[in-house]
């Protein structure tokens, strides 16, 4: 008898003998869990450090090293100067005889490269995220959503050669451009890495709005594109905002379509057509030819930490904004 | 069911007519042997007269929710909702797929079960439906959000921060806010579901006034969980049961003397 009440009472037992030694095992579980996140974000940080340290310490002899400060300080680096006893301008020619230094020509262009390629690829970018996320049926955004991240896939040396053999000589003709390499080519060639990347972000910010929007705007009698333009849209600004920004860090950052489709020349003016450098094409084409710790080395490296600051600064620009997005909408 | 509607328990003219209704929510993944389809109404015939409120009782997942969804097309947002049977609003069919959705909506407004205040400044949530239905000048807006939020027993409480977001309301404000959002656009019929569920007493009294002074100009169909609200508000009472409806009457021939046992078993389940 008192068998039976014993096995029939076992799973039961075992049951609440599994639930217990969960229960006491879970703290150390969790303990070394938050250990290892805790061990990862700090090895993470650690890592953005070491970059910005190995990069200032690199930069750091325009300060104070006699021989870089003869022939270039930061002084010469952002005021324009007059080189060659003629009216005072911002020149980049580290190779000639009077080496010269000014960073403005190569901030303007990739300030000028990035604009171009953000105003082409976030409207499309937007657009195409609206439209997937709440205009097109459920199949055809199952197929869009992923053929357009698949574009993130393209190795930017591919589209930077497409765009030299190919879209170069096509620009020219449509819009008559003085040089077939320049900053609207970069910056269409660029637009097709950003496009995806400001696409996912925003979709999936649009996707996250809650359907209980959608549901009371149109019970109100608000038609369908009402409805996305007034509703759905604003609440997923804040997302759609930092996508943008990314797509901004990702532009400014981008090197080889660059390199090989901008044509290279370091030229401070408006002109959309003309050939431009960008910081990121110089420290990628002149690094090999400079000597360790030679005033052209230093500067590569100033001009390193400038793009770091650039980026550092939108992205906390971009989290300002997203905040008082956030705050507008009053949510958390 | 039928009878019903002819022994004067209807209003004098009849605004809403239900025939045959079913509606089918698609099942996500149904097991073996399951079918693809869960039916949430059968076969539903139910007039609302003109000037009359409503109320709709009966156990959680009825279908209660899924009845006023019917009466403005909401189930047109769900994926894979199917809706079967005739319902005319003053004699035209609804339910035709050429129906002209956004302005059937315009006409049958709707308070959602759960209130949704839109990421926007308690006036804007409020002026929302005027604007999207064209209304721009600023003297008529403003004076058809206090009104409304008047009458939603609102306004004294968000007079002085309309330009506050509606995210930072209460529960119960934020459920007058999607009354008065819904009353701002002057709907012909207006369908309330639980629209007192996070109303404080005397709010629900406040509510439970406006209702019958809106009885003057417009229908109201009313979910409630109350059997006394129910009786206060409404002239009569439908009771729904696993998606069929098991009675309808005038409210106090549904409470006093019900001629389902089904309805005197939940009512008196209720009160008991
Ligand atoms: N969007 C949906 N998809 C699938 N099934 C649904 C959906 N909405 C409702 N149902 C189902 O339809 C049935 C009726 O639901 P409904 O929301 O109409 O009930 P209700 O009477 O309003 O209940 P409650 O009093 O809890 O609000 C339930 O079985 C529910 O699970
Ligand atoms: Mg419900």
């Amino acid at each position: 008898m008192s068998t039976v009440t014993q096995l029939e009472a076992t799973p039961v037992a075992r049951k609440a003998g599994r639930a217990a030694s969960f229960r006491r095992k879970s703290p150390a579980w969790h303990g070394l869990a938050e250990w290892g996140i805790r061990a990862t974000a700090l090895l993470a940080i650690a890592a953005i450090v070491l970059i910005f340290v190995f990069i200032l310490k690199e930069a750091l002899p325009i300060l104070f090293d006699t021989h870089v400060r003869g022939e270039v300080s930061l002084m010469k680096m952002w005021l324009p100067q007059a080189w060659d006893g003629g009216p005072a301008r911002f020149s980049w020619q580290p190779a000639s005889e009077v080496p010269k230094y000014s960073l403005m020509p190569l901030v303007a262009g990739s300030l000028k490269v990035t604009l171009i390629a953000l105003v082409i690829s976030a409207p499309i970018a937007i657009l195409a995220a609206v439209y997937t996320a709440s205009i097109a049926p459920r199949r055809v955004r199952e197929v869009l959503k992923p053929v357009v991240e698949l574009l993130a896939g393209v190795p930017s040396v591919v589209l930077g050669v497409f765009a030299l053999i190919v879209a170069g000589t096509w620009l020219q003709k449509l819009f008559g451009f003085e040089h077939r390499l320049n900053a609207v080519l970069a910056g269409c060639a660029l637009s097709v890495t950003i496009v995806p990347l400001i696409f996912t972000i925003a979709e999936d910010a649009i996707t996250a709005v809650p359907r209980d929007y959608v549901d009371a705007s149109l019970a109100l009698g608000a038609t369908k594109m009402h409805t996305i333009l007034r509703v759905v849209v604003p609440a997923a600004v804040p997302g759609i905002a930092a996508g943008i920004v990314l797509g901004f860090g990702r532009a400014i950052g981008e090197t080889m379509i660059v390199v090989i489709a901008s044509g290279n020349a370091a030229l401070l003016d408006a002109t959309l057509g003309h050939s431009t450098r960008t910081i990121t094409a110089t420290i990628a084409q002149e690094m090999g030819e400079t000597v360790h710790g030679s005033p052209h080395y230093v500067v590569l490296f100033v001009l390193g930490a400038t793009l770091l600051a650039f980026t550092f600064v939108t992205n906390l620009g971009a989290q300002r904004i997203v905040e008082h997005f956030r705050k507008k909408r009053g949510g958390t | 069911m039928i009878e019903d509607l002819s022994n004067g328990t209807t209003g004098p003219r009849g605004k809403l007519a239900v025939r045959g209704l079913d509606v089918f929510y698609r099942v996500e993944k149904p097991k073996k042997g399951q079918p693809g389809e869960n039916q949430a109404l059968k076969a539903v015939d139910l007039d609302v007269g003109v000037n009359e409120v409503l109320a709709l009782i009966g156990p959680s997942g009825c279908g209660k929710s899924t009845f006023l969804r019917v009466l403005n097309r909401m189930n047109d947002t769900v994926p894979g909702a199917r809706v079967a049977g005739s319902v005319t609003l003053d004699g035209e069919e609804i339910l035709a797929p050429k129906y002209d959705v956004v302005g059937l909506r315009r006409r049958v407004g709707m308070v959602f079960q759960r209130p949704v205040a839109f990421p926007k400044s308690i006036f804007d949530n409020v002026a929302y439906g005027l604007r999207a239905h064209g209304l721009s000048e600023k003297r008529e807006l403003e004076w058809r959000v206090q009104q409304a939020l008047t009458r939603a027993a609102l306004w004294d409480e968000v007079k002085d921060r309309l330009d506050a977001n509606g995210l930072g309301l209460s529960g119960g404000q934020a459920q007058r806010l999607c009354i008065a959002r819904a009353l701002a656009v002057e709907p012909e019929v207006l369908l309330m579901d639980e629209p007192t569920s996070a109303l404080d007493p005397i709010a629900t009294a406040k509510l439970e006034e406006l209702i019958a002074e809106l009885r003057e100009e417009l229908t109201i169909v009313i979910v409630t969980h109350s059997m006394q609200q129910a009786g206060r508000v409404s002239q009569r009472t439908a009771f729904f049961y696993m998606g069929s409806l098991v009675e309808v009457g005038t409210t106090r021939d549904v409470f006093t003397r019900p001629r389902e046992p089904r309805t005197e078993d939940y009512i008196s389940g209720r009160f008991g």
